[in-house]
């Protein structure tokens, strides 16, 4: 990286749409559904058919409270929906019911990115285009299907305040899990429950000002997002190092060729003519409801990563891992309370952060074969000097592969530890013996060379040796 | 026995009721009647056959009822007066026409009506203009035209339009018959193809005061499938009173006094009602809403606007009609819209959409709002010393087809006195108060929300002392 690529610092704000998980739609009493066959939860309302009227989804409300407590925001008593006049296929009524200048949440946030403002809307349908490009330009024909039309979404807009790709996903996880500890979503992003619209812009390092911004529109993965972002950065530094400047517009990533594409002029310029809905009474909310709202809130991810820190001695980066995919943090929490004799919670923290899902990867280590508390009796053993490090990864990989229980293993396949006596003197013998080189090398004060002789012991346990002892035991035997 | 078709609608239920009349006979003789229309005031006819079954013990006696096209009927045409919905028939009914229905009102036709309920002559209907049963070569008034003439000239009993700006006052009093624009929220809008859902409110055209209150009274009730509705806090009650004693009635200056428009005819009848409402007891003072006169600019802003963005579902996509001959989606919708949409409708959409436009929205929609909210508190003062407040329903007569046509600021100004009313949403009667030059003028009463029982009231006791005779309009 040369100085002039450093000269930029990125801004980010993010959009996202979250879909809830209420039982029926928005403005009306169709089911939500994913993957039912097309067109077959819906009404005169969801249809937008002549003299159908909406009626506001009173659970959505009460979801929109939790998500707004959760991110510390200013509740509005009283807030309205607006009507957002565009015309497109997959909007039947040729307005969306959305929130504009009166939204039932501002302010507030979450980690270290503050909040803008948080909103109700319902989702448009979902327009399917045979042939071209996929979209509807170029297409020979295009069909709807109103299945998810009206589905309630919550609009979370950020501040500017995040500044790299890497840590736009950092902290979507943690939006993600947040509100899957809340309850109110699904937040999968393949079935499109959560949807993520980026705006970024460059500004010199040390500058407070913002540069000219661009928007990626709804990408589908927060792995999109990253990659996406990361074009469009690069994208904005080449221009602004040719001395060339950055054009407001927005753009699609297609993360299958990693390309960026303005989306036409027309799709944008919209003026969308907002107006209070008159179909629709004000939002009240009322002490009872914002009481009965945080009365249902659970533990969020940002409070459990400072418990974690705090309680239980985990490093900051361990406690937002565990805390923010909230599987994991589920999961060294059960370990931590099966073992009575009280593990060690920094090491069984970074054996699930570290070795565990280095094995299982994106999936809940619960739904392994690796039970929590046999997880914990294994990194007691290590703890007791029982098992070494390189052979409990040993144990470790029998459990992903197996389950059971890590005594039973260790005993069976020999795995324990060789301890400090004569069985390790006589093996560290045989390895100086095989090692002249490197025994001469350490007579001659070059310290590293021990680790040919540890190597060798290691290769004759199989892992089983503690490779300080044996480090110890040479260095003595040579009287260093 | 007289003929069934010369008793109002209550007449007939309680002929029903007492045994002394069938409801088959009086669905046969009104489907008679209706069948030989030459007011073309329907749009669609039930079958002859179409049995009403034994409503007897109903509230309602199966008396037959004509409901405005806009009403969404499941499988019978509701096109609102357009051809954008030529024949489209609705998988569901609206919740109004079904509580008729279940109170014993089962439907006899539809009404033609101005397309999308926009205008004031019937003229702006996608299938014809309909005709004024005292001169046929009158309008109706409008927008529910189709729903008064059937009513003026016996083709129904009873019917039901739906007002904006004066869309049931209007041709009620143009076609000599009684109609009541209820409190906003009192009946539910579900099911009503919108115009301007902030103004839109069903209610009753009728022969009478007593039909309009015992339909009315059947129309009211909150809707969970509309959250603008609300449960009326009073029981409509039949009317009976027969005196003004002790009733202040406030003459507001700005709609009534010299007011360019209204013509001497008008006025004639309308001091001779005002004669006779002293005579009943009442106390007429002259009373003053400064920002009546406004009404009309802030009306012709905000329901507009409501429009512009209501008639945006009419796009060819899901139903109704869809031009041929564009396979791209820019080119459906102009194609779409500009054929099937008459031009009334097409300038009202380019009002409203430039109203709500970015950067003329404060000038244009936040105006109106703020003038709405000021026509209220006028009302709200006149009514600390008023009971009522009344003026002509309409500043003329029905005019000849075709009188205004060109001219659509002459024809806004026929709802000068309607429109202040649905803005500040409170209920308003017109009844019929006399002829002038052997056409029908209206007597228009209005009162603060929710007191449809003391304005019924007040408009039986006039209509007693008035004697206005329809029966030339029936024959």
């Amino acid at each position: 990286m040369n100085a002039s690529a450093r000269a930029y610092e990125p801004v980010i704000g993010l959009e996202i749409h979250v879909q809830l998980s209420t039982a029926t739609k928005m403005f009306c009493g169709c089911r939500l559904s994913f993957g039912d066959p097309p067109n077959t939860h819906t009404c005169p309302v969801c249809l937008g058919l002549p003299g159908a009227l909406p009626v506001t989804n009173e659970r959505s409300v009460g979801f929109a409270l939790l998500i707004g407590l959760a991110l510390g925001c200013e509740l509005a008593q009283r807030s309205i929906f607006h009507r957002k006049n565009y015309f497109y296929p997959d909007l039947p009524k040729g307005y969306q019911i959305s929130q504009y200048d009166e939204p039932m949440c501002r302010g507030g946030h979450l980690g270290d990115v503050r909040i803008h403002r948080v909103h109700l809307e319902e989702d448009a349908a979902k327009l399917v285009h045979a042939g071209g490009s996929g979209r509807i330009g170029g297409s020979s024909s295009s069909v709807v299907d109103f299945n998810r039309g009206g589905t309630p979404l919550v609009e979370i807009v950020t501040e500017p305040d995040l500044h790299s790709p890497e840590q736009a996903r950092e902290w979507l996880t943690l939006l993600r899990t947040t509100m899957r500890q809340l309850g109110v979503s699904d937040v999968n992003m393949e079935e499109g429950s959560l949807r993520c619209d980026a705006n970024v812009s460059l500004r010199p390092v040390g500058s407070d000002g913002l540069g000219t911004k661009t928007e990626l529109k709804n990408m589908n993965s927060f792995r999109f997002v990253e990659r996406g972002l990361r074009a469009e950065i690069e994208r904005q530094r080449g221009l602004l190092e040719a001395g060339e400047s950055v054009m407001q517009e927005t753009l699609h990533f297609d993360p299958a060729d990693g390309t960026l594409t303005p989306l036409r002029s027309k799709e944008e310029a919209h003026d969308y003519r907002y107006f209070p809905e008159p179909d629709l009474v004000p939002v009240a909310v009322t002490e009872e409801m914002v009481a009965a709202a945080r009365a249902q809130l659970p533990e969020l991810p940002a409070a459990r990563a400072e418990r974690f820190e705090r309680d239980l001695g985990l490093e900051a980066d361990r406690a937002r891992q565990l805390a923010f995919r909230a599987e994991l943090g589920d999961y060294f929490e059960r370990a931590l309370a099966g073992d009575g004799d009280g593990v060690d919670a920094r090491a069984l923290a970074n054996w699930v952060g570290g070795e565990l899902v280095a094995r299982v990867g994106e999936a809940d280590p619960a739904q392994s074969r690796v039970q929590p508390d046999a997880l914990a009796s294994l990194v007691d053993l290590v703890g007791a000097g029982k098992v070494t490090q390189g052979a409990a990864k040993q144990v470790l990989d029998r459990l992903v592969a197996e389950g059971g229980d890590p005594t039973q293993i260790v005993e069976a396949e020999g795995l324990g530890a060789i301890g400090g006596g004569d069985e390790l003197a006589d093996l560290v013998d045989a390895a100086m013996a095989a090692n002249p080189e490197a025994v001469q090398s350490l007579r001659d004060g070059k310290d590293r060379a021990v680790g040919a002789i540890v190597g060798h012991v290691m290769r004759e346990t199989r892992g089983r040796a503690d490779g300080g002892e044996v480090t110890r035991l040479v260095r003595a035997k040579l009287g260093l | 026995m007289s003929d069934p078709l010369d008793l109002t609608a209550t007449q007939a239920a309680n002929r029903i009721a007492a045994g002394e009349l069938s409801a088959d006979e009086l669905w046969e003789a009104y489907h008679r009647r209706a069948s030989a229309d030459d007011l073309n005031a329907f749009t669609w006819l039930a079958a002859e056959t179409t049995p009403p079954g034994d409503e007897s013990a109903s509230p309602l006696g199966g008396v037959p009822l004509a409901v405005k096209d806009l009403f969404c009927t499941e499988g019978v045409p509701s096109q609102a007066g357009s051809r954008i919905l030529e024949d489209y028939r609705p998988p569901y009914t609206a919740t109004v026409v079904e509580q008729l229905r279940d109170a014993g009102a089962p439907l006899l036709a539809k009404t033609n009506q101005d397309e999308f309920a926009m205008g004031s002559s019937n003229e702006n209907s996608g299938f014809g203009p309909v005709r004024n049963p005292w001169d046929r070569s009158r309008v109706p008034g409008g927008s529910s035209g189709g729903s008064a003439a059937a009513v003026a000239a016996g083709l129904a009993p009873w019917a039901i339009g739906t007002d904006t700006g004066g869309s049931i006052r209007q041709p009620a009093a143009l076609c000599g018959i009684v109609g009541l624009k209820p409190t906003y929220g009192t009946v539910s809008r579900y099911g009503m193809i919108a115009f301007a859902s902030s103004l839109d409110q069903a209610g009753p055209l009728t022969r009478d005061v007593t039909d309009a209150a015992l339909l009315y009274s059947h129309m009211v009730g909150h809707d969970p499938r509309d959250s603008t509705s609300l449960a009326h806090p009073e029981t409509i009650e039949r009317p009976q009173q027969l005196d003004l004693r002790g009733a202040r009635l406030g003459v507001p200056e700005e709609l009534s006094g010299n007011v360019e428009g209204i013509e001497p005819g008008v006025r004639d009848t309308f001091e001779a009602t005002l004669d006779l409402a002293r005579e009943l007891g009442a106390e007429v003072q002259p009373c003053h809403l400064p920002h009546a006169p406004h009404a009309l600019a802030a009306y012709y802003l905000i329901a507009p606007a409501e429009a512009s963005s209501n008639l945006a579902r009419f796009d060819g996509v899901r139903y109704g009609l869809r031009a041929d001959g564009d396979s791209d989606l820019r080119g459906l919708y102009e194609h779409t819209r500009g054929q099937g949409f008459g031009p009334e409708v097409k300038r009202r959409i380019m009002l409203g959409t430039y109203a709500l436009a970015a950067g003329y929205y404060d000038a244009y929609y936040g105006r109106a709002q703020r003038v709405r909210t000021r026509i209220a508190e006028d009302f709200r003062r006149a009514f600390a010393d008023f009971d009522f407040v009344v003026t002509p329903t309409s500043p003329t007569v029905a005019f000849e087809l075709g009188a205004r046509t060109e001219d659509p600021l002459a024809m806004y100004l026929s709802d000068f006195c309607t429109v202040p009313m649905p803005l500040a949403g409170i209920p308003a009667i017109s009844i019929p108060n006399g002829l002038s030059g052997g056409l029908p003028t209206g007597f228009q009463i209005c009162g603060p929300a929710f007191s449809e029982n003391r304005l019924l009231g007040a408009a039986h006791a006039l209509e007693q002392a008035i004697g206005f005779d329809g029966s030339a309009a029936r024959s």
